[in-house]
Parts: C-alpha cells; structure tokens; sequence
C-alpha cells in the first residue's frame, strides 16, 4: 500500500480527466443497478415463490370461475396440506391509475398458505372480526398514506356500481426482499354477501403440498378429477404460473441485456482509451522508474492498479446511487410490485466494474511493461 | 480566419480509435433511444389503429374496462335509436361486441398468455372501416371462425391463418388476417364461454362525424332507461392502458436519459483528451494567426460531425425492429398485448438531433478550453 500515493498523484494529475471517468462508471454502473431493479419488479419475486404450491385456475381462462365445492374435493386429495381461494376483486381507488391487485380471500386459510406475507397476529385477529376490514400490502398502504384503522372507499366495476367502504385492519410486509407488497386483500364472505352473480364461486385455489417432489402427481390427479365436468382445471406450481405471468410482461431480460451489452462495451472503449491515452503522456516517467530499478511488473502492476481504482470507485458510487433510488422510491409512483437492489446484483456490478477497469488497463498496462528503456527516453 | 475542414477529418483519421469510441458511445446511446421510443410508438400505434375519433364506445356506467361491462340486448336496442350514430339505408352502424380471455401460448417463450378474444357481430366492418382484412376473409356469422392481427399471428403459437385452433372447448377455423386482436362471432363466443345470450359488454357505435358524440353522450347519458357510459373510442383506448404507457415512457424515458448523461461523459473525455494531446498543434494554429474562436469553431465541428455519425450508425442500427413484434401484459385489461416497434422517420430525426446535441454538450467545454490556453504556456510544453 505504500505506493497508494504515487497512484493518487497519478490520478490528480489530470484532475479532470479522472473525474470524467470516474463519472462514465458512476452512469454505467448507476443504469446497472437501475436495470437490475426494473428486472426484480419484473420477474415479480418469481424465483422465490416455492414449488411446493400450486394454483388451480379454470381451463377456459384465469377470468372464468370455479365452484366453491372444490375446495373440499381438492382437499381430500393426498398431499395436500392446506388449499385456500382468492377472487379477483378489482378494486380501484378514487382513479383507475391507482392501480394495485386486490382479491377476496378465505381468512381461515390465506395464512396457511401464503405465510410469506407477514400479518402481525392482533391485526390478522382484528381482520377476520371485521367483516369489512382488509389487510393491505406494505408498499400499496405507504403508496396511498393507508394506516391501520382508515376507512378506504373503492369501486369494483366487475361487481356493479357503489362503494364498498373497508377497514385497513393490518398491514402485511415480508422479511424477504423481492415479494409483492402491492396486495389488498378483503374477506370473501364480504364479497359473496354483495355480489349479484357468480355466487358459490371463486377465482382460483392457491393448494400447499405436503411435499414438493409430489407437485406433478397431484396436479395430474386435481385436474384428472375435474375433467369433463362444466368447470374442468387447469393446474401449475406457483413457481410456473409466476413464470407464464413474467413471460407475458415482455422480454424484459433481453432488452437489460441489450442495453447493459452495448453500454458496457462502450464503457470498456471509453476508459480503455483515457487510460492508454494517460499511459502515452507518461512514458517517460515509467522508463525512469524502470532505469531506476522499478521491475516490470511493478510497472504492469501500477497501471492497472490506477484503472482499477477508477472503476471501483466509480462502480461503487454508481451503485450507492442506484441503492439511494430505491430508498427515495419508485419513479413510477407504484406501478412496479417491487422496487429494490438486490445484494447479489451489487456484487455483480462490483465484480463487472472490476473486470472492466482490468480490461481497460490491461493494454497500455502491458505496453507500459514492454517498454524498453533506451526507446522510451530517447523519446524525451 | 475559419480552420479547413479537411482538417478535422484528417485529425480524426489520425486519431481514430478515440473518434470510433466516441462514435460507438453516441450512437448505443441514440440506438437505445431510438428503440424505445419505436417501443412507446409501436404500441400507441396498436391502440389507435383499433380506434377512430369518429367511434364511441358505450358501457355499462363504471365498468373500468369491457371485460367487467355487461349491455342488454335491450339496452342495445335503446341505443340504436340514440341521436348522432350513422345510419347506412336506414340501419344503425352499432357493434355490440362481447370479450373474453383465452390462454394461449406464446412462441418466444411456450408459456401461457392471456389473450384478449373480441365477439363482434356482421355490423362492425361498417363500424370500424378503417379495417382491412389482409389475407383470407371475414369469419361468417354463426360459425367458429376467427380472424386474427398480424402481430397476433407472429406472438402466439397455433394461432396460424387457416389452421385450426382449440379454445374454450370449441374447435375454431382461422380465416382471415387483418391488422387487430383476434375476432369472432359475438353470439358464438358467448354459447362457448357459456355465457348468457343477447349479453355484450360494450357496443360500439359510428358517428355521424366526430363532432355527434356530444351529442350521442348527451341523450344516452339522460336516458332513464340506460346507466352507460360514453367514450370517445380512442380516449377509451388511451385509458385503459395508461399504466403501461406510463411505466413505458417513464422507465424508457429514465434509461435514455442515464445513457444520454453516460455519451455525454464519453463524448466530454474524448473531446477533452483531444485537445490535450493536441495542445502543440493548437498552439501552432494560435502562433500563425488563427484566432482562438476559429479554433473552438474547428473542435465543435469535429464533435458534431462524430456526434453525426454516431447518430447515423445508432438509427441504422434501430431499423432492422420496424415491424418486430413484441407483447406485453396489460393488468389493467388483464389480457397480453401484441405490437410491433414502429420506427418512423420523425423518430430517427429526434435520434440524430439527440445526437448533435450530445456532441455539442460534450464538444463545447473542450473547445473553449482550446481556445483559451495560453500559446506561450502550450509551446513551452512541448
């Protein structure tokens, strides 16, 4: 570490031009992490939904029913643990932009299956007591400044006109990142008291198994026993329906890749050449250092250890930046079901930073150890 | 006096790593900027094309999107006497259409969309002229036949012109191509979907001329027999994916706006290690007499013209997605969207000027620095 100062001596040398390439990583690594973001909230926390639930939806289409006798019948079945349903309720507040799903659900259940979705217990007591109360996600209550106890009106155009007023009783978070804490969740029996149509019925049955390696047998035997009746299944892991639903949003890992591909080459170009460019002027320097007694590695060694600095430091602030963003919240105003920077991508982007100030340093770097000393001082 | 040309085209040839790494950099920041916004084009440009300001759109009053309306046969009737709608020998050009969602997979992926089937009746040709069906031919009332979008065709699997396809339990015919979502038979639809008969979610009605709608809103609106609400078609359109335009300009908008900043960055550094290895040559300029503004001239000219080319490449590369078609998932209609990026000449001209003004931005501080140094200090620095 005793030759840190000759590097930052280096470096402020050209104060500008330091900061010029600092600044190209800050932007690189800054839009790293924002891709890294938008790609979360669009893959929606489906690697950790588990495959030891599955989602039985009707055939036909997700929007078409099912009988609420299922339940029963699905619950019988071996290796089902527990099965709960939720209806698509489409609630909207005060303008349809404010969107965020909202389902009725079975309070007997819902915890059961879901207990990633983190319900304190007097809130969820609180909850099943009221038959007008509703639990609403962490990320949706901060979105609208909802607090425990708030009288909420929403319209559901899907069950006619008027107001259903609701009771926020609780309010659920996660203790892991990356989960959906956009979620308004309402009693069914609420629901099924008002609607005019379709009583009896529910959207879908969320099942938990006692087992995941059973999931394929008891798909087969859930939509073998419905098969040929008015209602026949359709039925998937959680994990897969997570998947199909991200999928249809649009090819999103390709169109990050696209972007992170071409800025990152031009990043490698950029500071590839500031660094030969800043090694060229310096020539002279390296040889004296050689003709004084400085190995060539050592040469080899100091420029690279100058790019490489550069891009940690720039990496490091572009992802603090990126970091601070999903602190400040999201530009979307609550659109996206997540908003934040996973660990692993800032690894990623350091490790990237890294590689790049590598790659960018190894030429000149290894000029600057070929260097013979009699051609360089010649040149002075 | 002004600097030859010649000269800049000479001093980047002499330097052209650092003018090709400029020109890479502008132009994957145009290229991205391009794209996106061919992205935001494509799909505006889906939901006008099914649109026209001369329709409008009825439903039952609050419903947010078709697939929670419900309109009565009877209701239909009332609304085919309304005032403002055009009539053709005396019958009124009105679709009342029903829509529901049909899982089909897409061919990117195999995995399950949901894809939003419209039931319209004989009627909506007239409707909507601006229709044209592009190869094949209508479906014919009462039977299973679909007609489906060109977008349509190249997104999801099985759905192939003249191909048959199972969905709902009903084994439909492809007939025709045409530049929408996928159609059939209203009353069809509803006997598979086994949904009440002589049940619509909305209707659709021609007007007269765009200016009859205030006046169709009006009467319908005060009408006791009716709770309906009256849109123009393409404000109905508009609406109901806002939350997808917005999270498309904003996040499209932000990635441009970060990779604009980051071209800026590469352009200045470039621009600035130009002048600075060139400082003996603008010395020597400075010394015979050029004046110092010929100078900042000169070097704004050689970002220009790099920030130019890097525009140039940044579109060429953007042209190969006109027509690509992509989809997204719309959550507000629940249903999966087809669309084509659409890149427009209009468009390429903002990539380009978008480019000059990163060459300017990135140019110009550079150039002054050139002008200002002082030709004794530089020459001394040889």
């Amino acid at each position: 570490m005793k030759f840190l100062p000759l590097l930052l001596a280096n470096l402020r040398r050209k104060k500008l031009r330091t900061l010029l390439t600092v600044g190209s990583f800050i932007v690189a690594l800054f839009l790293f992490g924002f891709l890294a973001i938008i790609h979360g909230a669009f893959s929606g926390g489906v690697d950790l939904v588990g495959i030891d639930r599955l989602m039985v939806i009707n055939k036909v289409s997700i929007i078409q029913p099912l009988p609420l006798s299922y339940k029963d019948q699905i619950q019988r079945i071996p290796g089902v643990k527990y099965v709960t349903y939720q209806s698509w309720f489409g609630g909207i507040y005060q303008d349809p932009k404010n969107f965020f799903p909202s389902f009725a659900v079975d309070p007997d259940t819902q915890r059961l299956v879901f207990p990633e979705l983190v319900v304190p217990d007097d809130q969820w007591n609180n909850f099943v007591a009221d038959r007008e109360g509703a639990i609403v996600g962490k990320r949706t209550a901060d979105r609208f400044h909802w607090k425990v106890g708030d009288r909420i009106p929403l319209t559901a155009p899907i069950y006619g006109t008027g107001t259903w007023e609701f009771n926020i009783r609780g309010i659920y978070d996660s203790p892991r990142e990356g989960i959906d804490l956009t979620q308004f969740w309402l009693q069914k029996q609420y629901l099924e008291e008002r609607r005019t149509f379709g009583k009896g019925q529910t959207g879908w049955y969320t099942v938990k198994l006692d087992s995941s390696d059973d999931s394929s047998r008891v798909i087969k035997t859930i939509d073998d026993q419905f098969a040929n009746s008015p209602f026949e299944t359709k039925t998937e892991t959680l994990a897969a329906m997570a998947a199909s639903w991200v999928k249809q949003a649009g090819n999103i890992e390709f169109l990050i890749m696209a972007i992170g591909a071409v800025v990152f080459f031009t990043l490698l170009l950029v500071t590839g050449n500031t660094m030969s460019l800043a090694i060229r002027e310096r020539l002279g320097e390296l040889a004296v250092m050689k003709a004084v007694g400085f190995s060539d590695r050592f040469v080899l060694f100091i420029v690279l250890a100058e790019s490489i600095l550069v891009a940690v430091v720039g990496g490091a602030i572009g992802l603090g930046f990126a970091k601070l963003m999903t602190v400040l919240g999201d530009p979307t105003g609550g659109v996206l079901q997540t908003f934040f920077l996973p660990g692993s991508a800032i690894l990623l982007g350091i490790v990237c930073a890294i590689g790049i100030g590598f790659l960018a340093g190894i030429l000149p770097a290894t000029t600057a150890m070929r260097l013979r000393v009699v051609n360089a001082l010649r040149r002075v | 006096m002004a600097i030859p040309f010649v000269y800049n085209l000479r001093s980047m040839r002499a330097r052209w790593l650092s003018a090709i790494v400029a020109v890479v950099g502008i132009a994957g920041t145009v290229g991205v900027f391009c794209a996106m916004l061919a992205l935001a084009r494509g799909f505006h440009a889906t939901l006008v094309t099914s649109g026209s300001p001369q329709n409008a759109l009825i439903r039952r009053a609050g419903s947010s999107a078709e697939l929670d309306g419900s309109v009565s046969l009877d209701q239909v009737k009332v609304i085919e006497d309304a005032p403002g709608i055009m009539r053709e020998n005396g019958q009124p050009l009105v679709s009342p259409e029903a829509v529901v969602i049909a899982g089909f997979n897409l061919r990117t992926t195999h995995t399950n969309a949901n894809v939003q089937v419209r039931g319209v009746s004989e009627e909506t040709l007239k409707v909507r002229p601006n229709i044209k069906i592009i190869e094949g031919r209508f479906f014919q009332p009462g039977l299973a036949e679909l007609v489906i979008g060109k977008n349509v065709e190249s997104t999801y699997e099985g759905l192939e012109f003249g191909k048959p396809i199972n969905f709902g339990g009903q084994t439909w015919n492809v007939v025709g191509v045409f530049d929408s979502e996928v159609w059939a038979d209203s009353r069809v639809l509803n006997q598979v979907y086994k949904r009440p008969e002589n049940l619509y979610q909305s209707v659709t009605v021609r007007l007269d001329s765009p200016a009859a709608y205030n006046q169709l809103k009006d009467a319908l609106t005060a009408d006791p027999k009716l709770t309906v609400e009256v849109d123009r078609e393409l404000d109905y359109y508009a609406r109901q994916s806002q939350v997808l335009t917005t999270l498309i300009t904003v996040l499209g908008g932000l990635v441009a706006v970060i990779m604009g900043i980051g071209a800026v960055i590469g352009a200045l550094n470039t621009m600035y290690s130009a002048v600075s290895e060139r400082s003996r040559e603008i010395a020597t300029m400075r010394a015979i007499g050029f004046a110092g503004s010929s100078i900042a001239i000169s070097f704004v000219f050689e970002a220009l013209i790099i920030a130019f080319i890097g525009g140039l490449l940044g579109c060429l590369f953007v042209l190969p997605l006109n027509g690509y078609t992509t989809g997204t998932m719309n959550m507000q209609t629940f249903s999966h969207m087809a669309f084509a990026f659409k890149v427009t000449p209009p468009l390429l001209i903002a990539g380009i000027i978008f480019a000059l003004l990163m060459g300017i931005v990135g140019g110009l501080p550079p150039a002054i620095r050139a002008a200002r140094r002082p030709i004794a200090l530089a020459l001394r620095e040889l």
